[in-house]
């Protein structure tokens, strides 16, 4: 039996009902709402920061929402080992957090962009990705205006030897992400931040689609598999209850 | 100054029986103004059929509820926001989204889409880098872009025009959809002693005269009347006002929009039919020394008027609390009707709820128009020796290009219900709880418009109507944005009487109701009125996933033409874009054969017939299927010559924009042909697909032939044009 699935809620989450009901309803599991305010979470085994416009992006998106109460929590919690997902905004607060190293800076098209794209499995050693094959590629959209995965050489050169990098865009580059980076997790693995949805294409009927903004993704998007980032989350859980 | 027409001023006095006060004369002159009364168009408007088997509120002119089933509703709204966008494009539009947003949340349901129809003029390069056109269109689409992704609202679908009319000008129509369970829809209810509550962001001097100000033709920029968007508030609003739905400790909801306090305060005591005690020094503010008319008729966005009982009043204070939305308990419901505004102690304003709330009807005249019939007869024009040519030109032209470059920046997939997305269907399709999905789409087109009110009205409802069968959906209710420029000219009038006329006609003949709309007038500027804008939205129910369908094409398809293709080319882009054209016979629509043709047509896609299905309307037949092979990277080989037409030139066949014609392609041909036999109605089989280019043929003659690669970079350019930074 899996361990509860904690979701990150700050004013300005959007996306926070979506993986909820992905968890929930697609997958079975349990998980649940926490507010931004509390600093207890220790009913919870694993967290999720899930996408949207925390405190309005004021300031700068995930700065405001990385000094609440809850990121006090969720800090301690990487530090026992416990998985930490940040997606798209959740992804921008664990940078701001401290918790990944880099920053998320304006898309290089300076427009917003909400497409879908593929990406590659660099790691699959993460609690996120252990169910996939090293190099799977699959399909998964992006929703963002500050994309862009900005690290300098010496952190990159870095991240690189730990394999800190655990997705990377396949075909385009929709942010213009150094390296073509969309996903990085933390020297432990334990705590990774990804630009993409999973939770936008964990279901068939929302892959029914064949647009011409899947144009250039070939055909494999539609043998995509992003629901696997929860799966392996919830099996990466199971294990640890049985141990 | 008052904005009130002396006429209006008589009346008012009389119905008084004394003379009002400024405050009270600012107030009267906000909801009297055209804008939110109504007057020139109410008598009209309940020509509208607004009845209907899914229907569970008609139009009072605020959000109408749709039953889907199941115990499950749909809200739907729309709103124009077209003075501001022209001033201050991006605030105009972003404040635009919000306050439709508003009316949604006002029903006690959760927004779960958002469409927008849009109008510019022509994006000409002109010696400035950048024309005002393609300012406006750049800012505009960043305005609604910002709003809908920072609430969390997906933007799924709509259109956009572009014609001359709209120089210096655009409209900005934004549609919003919400969803919820029928027994939470708020029933606006209010009895005395029930608590008052203004929430939302503090009232300060933006907006104002807002609504006198877009109830004038736009001369001079008057930007104190333009609204500041503030897109975080307004998602702590929705969410606060979900949660305060669910604990049931809201009676009645308004949003301030149009004519602020003065607007909400007069029309919600009139709805619940009892009076207002409020005092104005209690509320909130932004900015200090504001005198009672500036708080009356102030427009800052993101306000919530709100009405508890007594008892549940700390619950609904501690959910605004829990988001840290400000807010003021400002004063309570009253036996009595009447609406009194109090200020430092004394009462400013006293006057009957139903008096501020119903301005008196203005009389205006219709008469047609001299140049309708001038602009009959003209020439026709020669046809190009090169019509692959003018399919390449008419995919370029923006009107009918991509437009990925727009609904790229909006986040169409938030929420999980965007099933069909933008660019792959003729309609969005959102699913629902019930396991049903919905189809919802914009549909205007001014230069019908112009030509012929009436037809042209036809049209944009039959083609609404087509786009949701295109989708696999049933029509169940139809939204209507009415534009035009002054009323008080009769000419402009006649074309607003003629557009209700087509619309009442159309959906009673359909047995389909009107469940919401608006109206704007005054939408012209120095150089003249726009054309007549009607904007309809057309919203479907999809039974069964099996139904959806796409317009991409794919390998080993047969493809039929459904539908009588006639020489009716007023109006069309081909006229307008390619030849430069205005003038001629626009579409007519036949009620008969557009009901047959689609019940077919929907009886296909339900015998799981057709693979995939697009509508033809901008660019005719030639762009419909270039869009389809676009769409699906397969190509095509018809003949011209089997389909039903009474044309008698090519160029005709091919860009025609006669209504009621679909393409549908097919792996079963035989059976689609058994079927379309039977029931009797015109149609062609007309060719199938290739891999990597589209052919035309007539009578054995090869007349078009390009590569899938040529269709494509023209139907991009609107997008690389601007991508341009």
């Amino acid at each position: 039996m899996a361990g509860r699935i904690g979701i990150a809620v700050f004013p300005g989450s959007n996306c926070d009902r979506d993986v909820h009901h992905i968890l929930n309803n697609i997958i079975g599991v349990d998980a649940g709402f926490v507010w931004h305010t509390k600093d207890n979470i220790n009913g919870y085994d694993a967290m999720i920061i899930p996408g949207g416009f925390a405190f309005g992006d004021r300031l700068r998106p995930g700065i405001i929402a990385a000094h609440s109460p809850i990121m006090q929590a969720v800090k301690r919690m990487a530090k026992d080992g416990l998985p930490v997902l940040g997606i798209c905004n959740g992804f921008q607060i664990l940078v701001e957090s401290e918790l990944l190293p880099g920053a998320l800076m304006m898309n290089d098209s300076l427009r917003f962009v909400c497409k879908w794209t593929n990406v590659t499995v660099t790691n699959n050693k993460t609690p996120f990705t252990s169910q996939y094959t090293s190099n799977q590629i699959f399909g998964i959209p992006v929703a963002h205006g500050d994309g862009r995965y900005v690290v300098d050489s010496n952190i990159l050169k870095e991240i690189k030897k730990k394999n800190q990098i655990v997705l990377r865009y396949a075909s385009d580059n929709p942010n213009g992400s150094t390296d073509f980076i969309a996903a990085i997790c933390n020297e432990d693995g334990n705590v990774m931040g990804m630009m993409p949805h999973p939770e936008r294409a964990s279901e068939n009927i929302l892959r029914l689609d064949r647009n011409e903004n899947n144009k250039n993704m070939g055909n494999i998007w539609k043998g995509s598999e992003a629901i696997t980032i929860f799966k392996s989350l919830v099996s990466n859980l199971n294990q640890k209850a049985v141990a | 100054m008052s904005t009130l027409t002396n006429q209006e001023l008589e009346y008012l006095e009389q119905e008084l029986r004394r003379k009002a006060n400024d405050i009270e004369l600012d107030a009267v002159g906000a909801q009297w103004s055209e804008h939110c009364s109504y007057k020139s168009s109410k008598k009209y408007l309940h020509l509208l059929p607004t009845r209907g088997k899914h229907i569970v509120v008609g139009p009072g002119y605020d959000a109408g509820i749709l039953d889907v089933g199941d115990g499950y509703v749909l809200t739907v709204h729309i709103e124009s926001h077209n003075h501001p966008s022209a001033i201050e494009p991006f605030g105009g539009a972003a404040t635009g989204v919000g306050g439709v947003i508003r009316d949604i949340i006002s029903m006690g349901t959760r927004p779960i889409a958002i469409l927008d129809a849009l109008r510019f003029a022509p994006l000409l390069e002109t010696n400035h880098s950048v024309s005002k056109s393609k300012w406006l269109f750049k800012s505009v689409v960043k305005g609604i872009a910002d709003y809908g992704n920072c609430i969390g609202i997906p933007t799924v679908g709509g259109e956009i025009e572009f014609d001359p009319s709209f120089q210096d000008y655009c409209l900005v129509d934004v549609a919003a959809i919400g969803f919820g369970r029928k027994e939470e829809i708020i029933k606006n209810e209010a009895e005395a002693d029930d608590m008052i509550i203004l929430a939302g962001g503090p009232t300060g001097r933006d907006g104002i005269r807002g609504a006198s100000f877009a109830s004038r033709t736009l001369e001079a920029e008057n930007r104190s009347a333009v609204q500041i968007p503030d897109p975080f508030l307004e998602k702590l609003l929705l969410e606060a006002t979900m949660e305060a739905v669910k604990e049931r400790s809201l009676k009645c909801i308004k949003d301030l929009g149009g004519g602020g306090l003065a607007c909400c305060l007069s029309e919600t005591s009139d709805n619940v039919g009892r009076g207002f005690d409020v005092d104005l020094t209690k509320i909130h503010v932004r900015e200090s020394h504001m005198v009672p008319n500036e708080l009356m008729i102030s427009e800052s966005q993101e306000r919530m008027l709100y009405i508890t009982d007594k008892s549940k009043l700390s619950i609904l204070q501690s959910i605004l609390e829990k988001y840290g939305i400000k807010y003021s308990i400002i004063g309570t419901v009253q036996q009595h009707k009447d609406l009194i505004i109090r200020h430092l102690g004394k009462i400013v304003m006293h006057m009957p709820s139903h008096l501020v709330a119903h301005a008196p009807l203005a009389e205006r005249t219709a008469k047609r128009p001299s140049y309708i019939d001038k602009l009959k007869a003209i020439n026709r024009p020669v046809q190009p020796s090169n019509l692959g040519k003018a399919i390449l030109s008419l995919l370029a032209n923006p009107t009918i290009a991509s437009k990925r470059w727009v609904y790229q920046q909006y986040d169409h997939e938030v929420g999980l219900r965007t099933v069909i997305k933008p660019g792959s269907g003729d309609a969005a399709i959102m699913r629902l709880d019930n396991g049903k999905f919905i189809a919802l789409k914009l549909d205007g087109n001014s230069k019908h418009c112009y030509l012929d009110p009436y037809q042209g009205t036809l049209g944009c409802l039959s083609e609404g109507f087509r786009n949701v069968v295109c989708g696999g959906a049933e029509p169940i209710a139809v939204l209507d944005h009415l534009q035009f420029a002054s009323p008080e000219d009769p000419e402009i009038y006649w074309t607003f009487v003629q557009t209700v006329n087509a619309i009442a006609d159309y959906c009673k003949f359909m047995d389909v109701p009107v469940v919401g709309g608006k109206v704007s007038f005054y939408n012209e500027t120095a150089r003249g009125p726009i054309k007549p804008s009607p904007v309809i939205g057309t919203i479907g129910l999809v039974e069964n996933k099996r139904f959806l369908m796409q317009t991409a094409l794919s390998e080993n398809e047969s493809i039929f033409v459904v539908g009588q293709t006639r020489p009716e080319m007023g109006g069309s882009e081909y006229y307008e874009y390619f030849h430069g054209i205005t003038g001629g016979i626009v579409p007519q629509v036949d009620l008969e054969s557009d009901r047959q043709n689609r019940t077919v047509v929907l009886e296909l896609i339900k015998m799981g017939l057709v693979s995939c299905i697009h509508d033809c309307s901008k660019g005719g037949i030639g762009v419909a299927l270039a869009e389809m092979a676009i769409s699906g990277s397969t190509g095509f080989k018809v003949q011209l010559d089997p389909i039903p037409s009474s044309c008698k030139q090519m160029d005709e066949l091919l860009f025609s924009e006669t209504h009621s014609r679909y393409i549908i392609a097919t792996k079963d041909p035989e059976e689609v042909h058994k079927v379309l036999s039977a029931k009797g109605i015109r149609f062609a089989k007309i060719g199938r697909t290739t891999p990597a280019y589209i052919e035309f043929r007539n009578e054995e003659r090869k007349i078009i032939r390009l590569s899938l690669k040529q269709l494509e970079s023209k139907y991009c350019l609107l997008e690389s044009n601007m991508s341009q930074k």
